[in-house]
């Protein structure tokens, strides 16, 4: 079994510095998790803003470094790679961002953006190889070369824009691709296309694939298995049918229930409860516990471990201690399904 | 025509018992490359109390007609034609003075993405009264200091804020918590049409429910219209009553939410509802195939024949024109020709 990445109780805060008076935030608190490049999987990461979803990738990307616990890639700890793993490093994880517009240099052409990583890593050896490069992947997440190429970044439409950065990440040929909430700038109808792209470089060309996104209905259309994310904890994880179909946490339950359902018969519930922050000190107990309508004593004393409720899926609620054991192993890849069983690949 | 012997069924008598009429609003913008047809011929009927929403992509022209409504158009964008009536007035034909007087304490917009719209130097409670002070109806003396510290502390428990809101600056709050301040203000006089301009397009799930059912439930307090736009057909079905759907400027269909999402008429209202995503995963989820056309070069006859399914040789000459099929029930498009003059 070979981890293309390896994060163990993983930790990060800002702030909170020795001449701060605000103590620090922690944005992912003790996350402990794996990518395996054996099984390319799309794995998504949800929680609404300020859950930590975005510090996570960052973490993921090697942008910022853990405050505490170690980061590992292809088995090397993270703060020690030589100039070559880190080279490779960059070679082989990629990101698409939220704004398809500022990815962009608007002074350049769209062909700049997609020649750059051929020159940079030396992937192409002629200039004809370097075009059918283009051509091929730009074919792959379909858009015309002709209507692409030669245009500034303005002329592009919100969703080929977005469309080019797929295609982008796909000329690297990267083992992992983090997708912060790709979709979110642009129109529905185009959404579909979108994602349809980033599925097919999973299911066709074994791409890892972290998607970011606050929208469950698009993480259970395209993703394998979710991290649901409140405060910087992972409240609930596992295949993503079970966890968005059946959720098990109340958090989950109440993003779930919020979703708003195109179905006029199908409406929402009273209006849900906002944080009441000075009710609980959620330093020590269940970060949720101050909006959870399950509430009990207990949890406002210690913060919940991992329940292990089923083969696919654990939550941090104590709502499930008599039910479940508590996870041993805390790397949250261990429950992840592998759909190669089924799709006989 | 065919409705006047079915509008008693709504109870409406006359016209003058709509919150709000749009008789074929026209708004273009001057570019150098030529007229660019943001809005064309679009009306449509508000009752109070009605939730009506307004969807279509962007670039459709729904925020246009938002702005329209509420006089806010800015150059190079100028209202061409058609008649806003707010009960026998045409808003229209007002001048600015009297646009002031009636924005806020009659009409009040609740704007996209809030953090952009409140000042930032400002305290929020002098936010709140800077509205009152300068929409209050001629009529109406000033309040006074004390009686704005009532109005806004009461203002702020409505829309769900701590009264100690007041004292902070807009940095200080979150998103969600900015919306309210705006909705806060919104109803800071108590309007009869509340024009909400994709009020939570940058909230998460659980704000954006928040948000919605606070306005549902300040809107139900008031008794207002209110005009939703948007491009969240979920949000629709959740919060709306009835429902117009535009594209390229041009209304293509109006109805109620249950009949629009459980039998729509046209096209591309279907392609709409077929691609919302859903939790049913055997369904294929597909998108609308093709672009929405630049406004500037549209093509000939309707708009939407480049990308509709079931195009006809009459699509590529005539523009459909808007037919009604039942009361509050329409649809522009070739394919209800007949069914329309039977």
């Amino acid at each position: 079994m070979s981890d293309f990445m390896r994060l163990e109780h993983v930790t990060r805060t800002f702030g909170g510095g020795a001449l701060s008076t605000k103590p620090p935030i922690v944005a992912v608190d003790d996350v402990s998790l794996s990518i395996n490049e054996d099984e390319p999987k799309i794995t998504t990461i949800a929680g609404e803003s300020g859950s930590g979803k975005t510090t996570l990738a960052r973490l993921l990307m090697g942008t910022i470094t853990p405050s505490f616990g170690s980061m590992y890639y292809r088995g090397k700890d993270f703060t020690k790679l030589s100039r070559k793993d880190s080279w490779n490093f960059k070679q082989e994880v990629q990101s698409i961002y939220q704004d398809p517009f500022g990815s962009y240099n608007p002074f350049y052409k769209v062909d700049h953006v997609l020649e750059t990583p051929i020159n940079r890593f030396k992937l192409a050896t002629s200039r004809q190889a370097k075009n059918t490069m283009i051509e091929d992947a730009l074919a792959m997440v379909g858009l015309q070369p002709g209507d692409t190429l030669g245009r500034f970044p303005h002329q592009l439409s919100g969703g080929q824009r977005q469309r080019v950065m797929v295609a982008r990440a796909l000329l690297i040929k990267p083992r992992l691709i983090l997708a912060d909430e790709p979709v979110s700038m642009v129109d529905a109808s185009l959404r579909a296309t979108i994602l349809d792209s980033i599925r097919r470089l999973n299911r066709e060309i074994g791409i890892s694939v972290v998607y970011i996104t606050h929208d469950l209905t698009t993480a259970l259309q395209i993703s394998d298995n979710i991290l649901v994310m409140y405060r910087g904890s992972v409240v609930e994880s596992g295949a993503v049918e079970r966890v968005i179909l059946e959720p098990k946490h109340p958090y989950t339950q109440l993003l779930i229930e919020s979703i708003p359902q195109p179905d006029p018969d199908n409406k929402w519930g009273d209006e849900p409860p906002s944080a009441r922050f000075e009710d609980f000190d959620t330093m020590f107990g269940c970060k949720f516990a101050d909006r959870c309508p399950h509430v009990m004593e207990m949890c406002a004393d210690e913060h919940p471990p991992q329940f292990h409720l089923e083969q696919h899926r654990q939550a941090q609620c104590y709502l499930y201690r008599d039910e479940a054991d508590v996870m041993e192993d805390p790397d949250l890849a261990t429950i992840f399904q592998d759909r190669r069983a089924e799709l006989n690949v | 025509m065919v409705t006047t012997e079915q509008d008693t069924r709504l109870d409406v008598a006359s016209n003058d018992d709509y919150a709000l009429r749009i008789e074929g609003l026209k708004v273009y913008y001057g570019t150098p490359r030529g007229l660019v047809k943001a809005v064309d011929d679009v009306s449509f009927n508000l009752r109070p109390g009605e939730r009506f929403a307004l969807v279509g992509e962007s670039g459709s022209g729904k925020s246009t007609l938002a702005m329209a409504i509420m006089r806010l158009t800015r150059e190079p964008g100028h209202i061409a034609g058609g008649h806003i009536y707010l009960g026998d007035r045409d808003l229209v034909e007002m001048e600015e003075k009297q646009i002031r007087s009636i924005r806020l304490s009659e009409m009040a917009l609740v704007p996209q993405g809030a953090m952009n719209s409140l000042n930032p130097v400002m305290r929020v409670g002098d936010q709140i009264i800077d509205g009152i002070m300068d929409h209050v109806p001629p009529g109406e003396g000033a309040p006074n200091r004390t009686e704005l510290n009532t109005r806004i502390h009461d203002l702020l428990v409505r829309v769900g804020l701590d009264p100690t809101v007041a004292r902070l600056h807009p940095h200080e709050l979150s998103g969600g918590m900015k919306q309210r301040v705006a909705m806060a203000i919104a109803i800071s006089l108590n309007p009869h049409i509340i024009v909400a301009d994709e009020p939570t397009s940058a909230l998460d799930v659980v704000v954006q429910r928040q948000i919605m059912q606070t306005l549902g439930r300040l809107q139900e307090g008031l008794d207002a219209a209110v005009l939703l736009v948007g491009h969240d057909m979920g949000l629709v079905a959740q919060f709306a009553d009835t429902i117009g759907v535009m594209y390229a400027g041009k209304l293509v269909e109006v109805g109620t939410v249950p009949d629009v999402f459980k039998d729509p008429k046209h096209p591309y209202t279907k392609l709409l509802i077929q691609s919302l995503p859903s939790f049913d995963i055997s369904r294929q989820f597909v998108g609308i195939p093709g672009m929405q056309p630049a406004l500037l070069n549209l093509p000939p006859g309707c708009a939407f024949n480049p990308r509709c399914p079931s195009v006809h040789e009459r699509c590529f000459r005539e523009v459909p024109e808007y037919l009604n099929l039942d009361v509050g029930r329409g649809v522009a498009c070739h394919l209800f020709d007949e069914e329309a003059t039977n």
